[in-house]
C-alpha cells in the first residue's frame, strides 16, 4: 500500500505542475475525511481502527480518487466522493478484501452521474491559461462562485466534439495539443507509467493487466483511426497517453481485491477494459471511460474467474 | 546430462543448513526410558504383543501390524516393558496415543539377525515381505508403509525408482548427513528397491546445495553400476515434494489423485533406502534413525543417531537446549513442521528434525490481516492452485468451490504462507477444510447406506406382502376350483363345521 502510495508521486506532481495546486488540495481533503470516515465505520462496526488505519489501504482508495478528480473542484465534491467511496464503496461490505467493486471507482461513478457539470469541468493546463496561486486554488475550492470558473475542454473532449477536422489538423491547430498528444495529458500519462513500472520492478502487481489493457486500447485506437480522417477515433499513441489510461492501467485496474485473480483472469479482465474504454470515449458521452470500464469488469470478474481457473498440477493432458 | 525441468511456483527461504553441520553423525548414548508409539506411521496402529513385565531384547517385534496399511514395532535396544499406555506424542493435535514404555537396560543386547546377501537371486515378493516384517515405513516425513509402495500392482510398470535426496525443507540435514555417512548402503538399498519394483533404472535426485553428498553419492554409484544416475538441479523450496521431483526430473506430472506409478516411477527416500538395506542384508529392524538437531538455542545442534522413542527432551538437553521463556520445539522443519506441545513426546519414524529456534531467529507469526487477494500465494503455489481462492471458499465453507477450486491437490508446502503479506495461516485454513470435506464425505456415504438399507427393507416387506398376497389368492381360487368340481359351497361348509365344533364344546363330557 505504501509503494502504492509512492508510486503516485511522479504523477501528482506533474499534474502539479501543468493544473496548479488543486489536486494537491483534493489530495489533503480526500486523506482527512477518508480517514475519519474509515475511523468511525470501524468503530462502529466493532473493530480496531488502529489496525485498518495502519494497512493505508482508506489512503490508496481517496488519492486515487481525489486524483482522479478534476482539480478546483468545490470542496463538497471531494467529501461525498470520499465518503462514498470508503463507506459505500468498501466498508459497507465488510471493510478491506471484501468490496467487490474498485472503492474509488465507486466513489468517482456516484460524482459522475450525481454532478456531471462539476466532474466534466477539467482545469486549463500551463501553457493554455496561467496556473492558479495557492490563495486563488483555495477560493476555487471552498467559495465556488467567488471568481470565475476556470474551465477548459480536455482533448478528449475535443476529439469527441470534432466534426469537420482532420486528426492531424487538430493536433497542430489546437492549443489543446502539444506534438505528442494532449498539452500537459501527454506528461502526466508519462509520469503515471513511471510510477507504474516501479511498481511492476517491486513485483506489487503482475504485468498482465497493466499490458492488456493497454495492448488492447491500442488496439481499438489502430482499427477506429480511419487514417486520421475527420471520423477518426484518435491515434493509438494519443489514446495510450490521454486522460487516464496510465493512471488506470497500473492503479486502478491492479487492485486486486475488485479484479480477476489468476494471471490468465487478469489478462482478460484488463484487455475488456481496454476495449470498453476506447468504444466509451469514442461513442459515449462521458469525459472519460475508465471508471464505468473499471466497475463493469468489476461485475464479470467472478464470471471470469469461473473460466480462467489455471490448470492444477496432475491435471495436465498429455500427462493422463 | 538429464534436463532439469521448471516447476511452477516456489519459494527461496533463508536454508541455515550449516547451523546442524550436515556429514558429521553423532551417535546418542540411549535414554533411560523409551517411549515407542504402536502409530509411527501412516495407516492402522500396531497391537502389542508383549506384556507390561516382559524383558526384551533389542530388534525384539513389540507389536504386530494390522492390516495391509500397517507395519510392526521392534525394541531399538534391550530392557523390560514398563508399562503399555497412553502418553504424549509428537503430533499438531497435542493428542495422547497408546505407547509401549521401555526401561533400558544399558547392555544393549540384541537377538541375532539372519540377513541375505545373495538379494538379487530372491523373489521381490519375499522381500517384501521382509521389508514388512522389519517396520519399514517412509522416513521421508509421511511414514507411508514401504512395503506398500514398493507393490504398485501388476498392471502398472516401474521404469525408474527415483531416490529422493532433495532435502529441501530449511535447516534439516538428516538425509544430506545420511547421503554422506551411509553412501555405499544407500546405493545397495536403491538396487535391491529396484529389484523389488523390477525397475531397469535407478535415479537419485539431489539439490544442489549438498555438493557434498553429491560427490561422494556420484563417486559411490559409478563403483557400484555407472547405469544408476545421479542428477542434481537448483535449490529451490518444494522441490522435495514428490511429485515436484518427479517434475523436475522428468517433465512429466504424477495425476491427479494417482501415484508415481501411474507414471511409471517409484519415488523413495535415501533414509528408507538404507532401511532397506539393513533390513535384507543383516536383518535388522528398523529401529534407528538419523534426526537433525538444530535451531540457535541449541549450544550444540548436530545430526544424530537416535533410539526411536527417545524422548524429545532427552535430545535436546544432550544438543545444550538453552531453553528461553516460551521457547518453541518444532517437529520437523519450518515449513511444514508443527510446534511439540510436551517435551515428553519421543521421536518416531518420521522425526526428520527438531528444531529449537530462538525468538529472534523464527519470530511468532503477527496477526493476521485481511486477504486483499494480491495473488502472491498463486504465484508461489507449486501445485498451481489459486490459495487465495481456496481461503476464500474454506472460510464461507463453500465445498463445492473448494473441490472446484482443487483443495486436494494441496501439498500442505506453505509457501503460500511463506509469502502472504497479510500473514494469514492459510494451510491450516486447508487443512481444517480437508477434515471438514473428508468429514461430510462419510456422513454422506453413511446416509447414503441407510437410505440403500432402508430402501432394500421396504422392497423386500413389499415381496413379502405380496406373496402373502398371491398364496392367499392360489388358496381362495383352489378352494373355489374344489367347490366348483363338489358342487359342495364352501362357506356354508364352514360354518356347518364351526357349529358341529361348537355343538362339541358345549356337550358336557
Amino acid at each position: 500500500m505504501r509503494d502504492v502510495l509512492l508510486a503516485t508521486l511522479p504523477g501528482v506532481a506533474v499534474m502539479t505542475w501543468y493544473f496548479g495546486p488543486g489536486t494537491l488540495i483534493n489530495l489533503a481533503l480526500g486523506a482527512a475525511v477518508a480517514l475519519a470516515s474509515e475511523y468511525l465505520a470501524t468503530t462502529l462496526r466493532g473493530q480496531d481502527p488502529r489496525a485498518a488505519l495502519d494497512d493505508l489501504s482508506v489512503l490508496v482508495t481517496s488519492t486515487l480518487l481525489c486524483i482522479a478528480l478534476p482539480p478546483y473542484a468545490p470542496w463538497w465534491l471531494i467529501v461525498i466522493g470520499v465518503l462514498t467511496a470508503v463507506l459505500l464503496g468498501k466498508q459497507v461490505f465488510g471493510g478491506l478484501g471484501y468490496n467487490p467493486f474498485n472503492p474509488a471507482m465507486v466513489g468517482y461513478v456516484v460524482l459522475l452521474i450525481s454532478f456531471p457539470v462539476q466532474m466534466s469541468s477539467w482545469a486549463p493546463p500551463r501553457g493554455l491559461e496561467t496556473v492558479p496561486t495557492f490563495g486563488e486554488a483555495l477560493q476555487h475550492v471552498f467559495s465556488p462562485g467567488a471568481i470565475d470558473a476556470m474551465t477548459a475542454a480536455t482533448p478528449l473532449d475535443l476529439l469527441r466534439q470534432n466534426t469537420g477536422q482532420l486528426f492531424d489538423d487538430l493536433m497542430t491547430t489546437r492549443p489543446e495539443f502539444s506534438s505528442w498528444g494532449g498539452l500537459g495529458w501527454f506528461e502526466v500519462n508519462l509520469a503515471f507509467l513511471l510510477g507504474g513500472l516501479w511498481l511492476l520492478y517491486r513485483k506489487v502487481f503482475t504485468w498482465h493487466a497493466p499490458i492488456a489493457m493497454l495492448v488492447l486500447l491500442a488496439t481499438c485506437a489502430l482499427m477506429g483511426y480511419d487514417g486520421g480522417s475527420s471520423e477518426s477515433g484518435g491515434s493509438p499513441l494519443f489514446h495510450l497517453f490521454s486522460g487516464a489510461t496510465m493512471f488506470a492501467a497500473f492503479f486502478i485496474i491492479t487492485d486486486p481485491v475488485s479484479s480477476a485473480v489468476s494471471n490468465k483472469g487478469r489478462l482478460v479482465f484488463g484487455a475488456l477494459i481496454g476495449v470498453i474504454v476506447y468504444l466509451i470515449r469514442v461513442l459515449g458521452n462521458y469525459p472519460d471511460a475508465v471508471a464505468f470500464a473499471v466497475l463493469i469488469l468489476n461485475f464479470c470478474a467472478p464470471f471470469i474467474d469461473h473460466y480462467t481457473q489455471p490448470a492444477v498440477y496432475g491435471t495436465r493432458r498429455r500427462d493422463l | 546430462m538429464r534436463v532439469i525441468h521448471d516447476i511452477h511456483g516456489g519459494i527461496h527461504p533463508p536454508e541455515r543448513k550449516t547451523l546442524s553441520r550436515p556429514g558429521v553423525l553423532h551417535q546418542v548414548v540411549i535414554p533411560p526410558l523409551l517411549v515407542l508409539p504402536l502409530r509411527q506411521h501412516l495407516g492402522a496402529p500396531a497391537q502389542p504383543i508383549v506384556a507390561v513385565g516382559d524383558t526384551v531384547l533389542g530388534g525384539e517385534k513389540l507389536a504386530e501390524p494390522q492390516g495391509v496399511m500397517s507395519v510392526p514395532i521392534h525394541a531399538p535396544t534391550s530392557g523390560v516393558v514398563r508399562a503399555i499406555e497412553l502418553r504424549p506424542i509428537a503430533h499438531a493435535s497435542g493428542l495422547e496415543d497408546l505407547c509401549v514404555v521401555l526401561e533400558t537396560d544399558g547392555k544393549d543386547r540384541w537377538v541375532t539377525g539372519s540377513g541375505n546377501e545373495d538379494w538379487r537371486k530372491s523373489d521381490p515378493a519375499a522381500l517384501l515381505d521382509v521389508i514388512r516384517e522389519a517396520g519399514i515405513a517412509g522416513l521421508g516425513g509421511a511414514g507411508f508403509p514401504t512395503a506398500v509402495k514398493l507393490n504398485p500392482g501388476s498392471s502398472r510398470t516401474i521404469e525408474t525408482l527415483l531416490i529422493n535426496g532433495t532435502e529441501c525443507e530449511p535447516y534439516i540435514t538428516a538425509d544430506d548427513t545420511l547421503m554422506q555417512c551411509y553412501t555405499e548402503a544407500l546405493i545397495e538399498g536403491a538396487q535391491i528397491l529396484a529389484h523389488i519394483v523390477d525397475a531397469p533404472h535407478i535415479l537419485i535426485g539431489i539439490e544442489d546445495n549438498k555438493p557434498a553428498a553429491i560427490s561422494r553419492v556420484t563417486d559411490a554409484a559409478s563403483k557400484a553400476d555407472p547405469s544408476i544416475e545421479v542428477a542434481s538441479f537448483p535449490t529451490r523450496y518444494p522441490s522435495g515434494g514428490e511429485k515436484q521431483i518427479i517434475e523436475i526430473l522428468t517433465g512429466r506430472q504424477v495425476p491427479s489423485g494417482g501415484i508415481p506409478a501411474d507414471i511409471g516411477m517409484v519415488c523413495v527416500n535415501p533414509g528408507t533406502a538404507v532401511a532397506v538395506r539393513e533390513a535384507i542384508i543383516k536383518g535388522k529392524p528398523l529401529t534407528h534413525r538419523i534426526v537433525t538437531l538444530t535451531g540457535e538455542a541449541l549450544a550444540q545442534p548436530a545430526n544424530v543417531l537416535a533410539c526411536l522413542g527417545t524422548p524429545i527432551h532427552f535430545l535436546l538437553e544432550n544438543a545444550g537446549l538453552t531453553a528461553g521463556p516460551r521457547q518453541r520445539i518444532i517437529h520437523g522443519g519450518p515449513m511444514m513442521g508443527f510446534a511439540v506441545s510436551d517435551l515428553d513426546a519421543p521421536i518416531t519414524k518420521i522425526t526428520n528434525c527438531l528444531l529449537a529456534p530462538t525468538a529472534e531467529e523464527l519470530p511468532l507469526p503477527e496477526t493476521a490481516k485481511p486477504c486483499i487477494r494480491c495473488g502472491h500465494c498463486a504465484e508461489a503455489c507449486p501445485a498451481s492452485l489459486l490459495p487465495q481462492q481456496l481461503y476464500w471458499y474454506a472460510r464461507a465453507k463453500d465445498q463445492e468451490q473448494l473441490m472446484e477450486h482443487r483443495l486436494f491437490d494441496c501439498i500442505e508446502c506453505g509457501a503460500c504462507a511463506y509469502v502472504c503479506p497479510s500473514q494469514i495461516p492459510l494451510v491450516q485454513y486447508y487443512r481444517a477444510a480437508k477434515g471438514q470435506l473428508r468429514d461430510s464425505e462419510q456422513e454422506r456415504r453413511r446416509s447414503d447406506n441407510s437410505r440403500d438399507r432402508f430402501e432394500a427393507r421396504q422392497t423386500r416387506l413389499e415381496a413379502e406382502i405380496a406373496a402373502r398376497e398371491a398364496k392367499r389368492a392360489a388358496r381362495k381360487a383352489a378352494a373355489q376350483n374344489k367347490a366348483s368340481e363338489d358342487g359342495s359351497d364352501p362357506i356354508q361348509a364352514a360354518i356347518e363345521r364351526a357349529k358341529a365344533r361348537k355343538a362339541d364344546q358345549e356337550q358336557p363330557s
